[in-house]
């Protein structure tokens, strides 16, 4: 029997021949990844384990990404913490304030995650890298800290959705509306343990931005992993960024799936998640049949869309507009790299002249952690990849999923929109 | 080894944010945590919580972000056993990784109510609810994730030379 494209590169990590799904396997990391927030708790446990040091400097990466610049004296010392691990233990991938940006945008840009990589990161949204042909996966600190000491972790073979992405999106259609439309279609434990594969002739008509930003929130979906073949335009951006040779592998012919779901990117429609369940989806049409949505504060950024393609998209809908009164925008480029880009292109001058605040790299609101917090009632129109509870703030206050056009158009105009409403 | 305590229940996905909320993420301390326990989903939590009691669930228990603070403040506030259809893989995980026990079992999870008082045995995957005289079979862990919990979690695992 054929293996899915996750089980050929666990099967490979693992040194077995095949592996079918169900099967625990104990695989070889290719990358092991923590931020401010889980790595303290990870080398506090690594310190209790009897090993001596990590299993390979360069194979570590720490990107504190969550409260810096340090929101307060407990972040400090958080930072602090992660710091001195790093230097002690002499890490090559240690990302400081002003080298650093959001995590997962920031790992690709660098070329430190490559298809065929087996990756775990103590943040949920590790999946992120499958965009690039990779396995990698979200863990916990502990998970986070056996990786270090040992460069393994076990893992129990996924079997996998299938998802044939056939069509073309319309103009300002992304591949945000892709995954809020997938995850409202599955639910959100609707890839629960399993892999999503994505193929099928669309892809070709995603673009890396894309990719990254529907990997990203397989785990909104409950998936384990999310993964893209390797085709022209991975490869392409792979020649600019990777670091390291990599292997591409391919799922087998007569792999066997779960299910199998058509996609036709043609007939997507903005598409925005409301409170609280990321699958809680509505097209924009359904909204404005609903009537309008009154919104208080935007915010595009995030692991999940606060990469160049997102800031070019923003910056071009505001573009000698102004931010409605009464609604607060803020833009997060995600890396250093994104923002000298943005600021190059003069996309930032764009935010600044509408009115609105930009920041420097952070994940600091998508959690409710600082730089753009809710009050009370509050509504928010957010690129960013959960609409929790309380998620962004207080328990009472609201975040409406999208797509940076639908996060800019909606801050031109002060309630949801999409740019067809400018 | 068994638990026994009183049931908190709660509904589907019950995700990490509201387990732990990230503004007391600036602290990593398990008694810390403990004190926020739940906060945004119910606010008496941490208040009427006492140790052994048992949180029951609907499905994917733990979802969202991949915090480890949330089976550790679950585990200090003095819960010995969380029940659920299912969880999120992460928090599943992260249950095994640092010694939370859970258990999942659709059935109880439907029938159990709040205010219940239940007894689990770890060994037979067995759940009695005393309160309502019923009785259910939770799914047993694979012989693998066994040796884990058997060593107390992965650190000791890993210390007793993985055996």
């Amino acid at each position: 029997m054929g293996m899915t494209m996750t089980q050929k590169i666990l099967a490979h990590a693992a040194g077995l021949p095949e592996v079918k799904a169900g099967q625990l396997i104990m695989a070889d990391l290719d990358l092991v990844l923590g931020n401010d927030i889980t790595s303290p708790v990870a080398i506090h446990e690594l310190e209790k384990m009897k090993v001596e040091g990590v299993f390979d400097k360069d194979k570590i990466a720490l990107v504190p990404d969550h409260f810096v610049p340090n929101k307060d004296i407990k972040s400090a010392e958080h930072c602090k913490c992660v710091r001195e691990f790093a230097r002690r233990n002499e890490i090559t991938n240690y990302f400081e304030v002003g080298q650093m940006g959001i995590e997962h945008a920031l790992l690709p840009e660098k070329g430190l995650t490559v298809p065929g990589d087996v990756i775990i990161g103590a943040d949920s949204h590790t999946c992120t890298y499958g965009a690039l042909g990779a396995f990698s996966t979200g863990v916990g600190s502990t998970d986070m800290a056996a990786g270090m000491a040992t460069g393994q972790a076990w893992f129990k073979v996924p079997s996998a959705i299938r998802f044939n992405i056939i069509g073309k999106p319309a103009k300002h259609v992304t591949g945000k509306d892709l995954i809020l439309h997938i995850i409202g279609k599955i639910g959100v434990d609707g890839a629960l343990y399993r892999s999503m594969e994505f193929t099928g002739e669309g892809i070709r008509n995603l673009t890396m931005d894309d990719r990254f930003t529907i990997a990203n929130m397989a785990i909104e979906a409950g998936g384990k992993n999310g993964i893209f073949p390797v085709d022209d335009l991975t490869r392409e951006y792979l020649k600019e960024h990777a670091t390291r040779p990599y292997t591409v592998y391919e799922a087998d012919p007569d792999a066997e799936y779960d299910e199998e779901i058509t996609i036709d990117l043609s007939e997507l429609r903005p598409t925005i998640a409301f409170p609280h369940l990321p699958e809680n989806t509505h097209t924009i049409d359904e909204i404005h049949a609903q009537g309008d949505i009154a919104i208080d504060q935007v915010v595009i950024g995030s692991c999940t869309n606060g990469r160049i393609q997102d800031i070019r998209e923003a910056a071009q809908i505001l573009k000698g507009r102004k931010v409605a009164k009464g609604v607060r925008l803020i833009v997060i480029p995600a890396t250093q790299s994104v923002y000298l880009q943005a600021m190059e292109e003069g996309l930032l001058r764009t935010f600044i002249e509408a009115g609105g605040v930009v920041s420097t790299p952070t994940c600091g609101p998508c959690l409710g952690g600082y730089m753009g917090v809710l009050a009370q009632g509050e509504r928010c129109v957010s690129t960013t990849n959960r609409n929790f509870v309380g998620r962004m703030g207080h328990v009472e206050s609201e975040i409406y999923l999208a797509s940076p056009a639908v996060a800019a158009a909606s801050a031109v105009t002060g309630q949801i929109s999409c740019p067809e409403d400018l | 080894m068994n638990a026994k305590g009183t049931v908190f229940k709660y509904g589907d996905n019950v995700d990490t944010d509201v387990i732990i909320p990230a503004r007391y993420l600036n602290s990593s301390d398990p008694a810390e945590l403990a004190t926020h326990c739940m906060e945004d989903i119910d606010k008496e939590f941490v208040r009427k919580v006492k140790k052994g009691d048992i949180i029951v669930a609907n499905k994917n228990f733990g979802c969202g972000s991949s915090r480890e603070h949330a089976p550790i403040a679950i585990k200090a506030a003095g819960v010995s056993c969380v029940i659920a259809e299912t969880f999120a893989r992460i928090f599943y995980r992260n249950a095994i990784n640092i010694g939370l026990p859970i258990i999942e079992c659709a059935e109880a999870a439907k029938e159990i109510a709040d205010g219940d008082e239940v007894e689990i045995n770890f060994d037979t995957g067995v759940i009695t609810d005393i309160t309502r005289g019923t009785t259910y079979t939770g799914q047993a862990f694979p012989a693998f994730m066994q040796k884990i919990i058997a060593n107390e979690g992965l650190v000791n695992w890993i210390n007793n030379g993985r055996p």
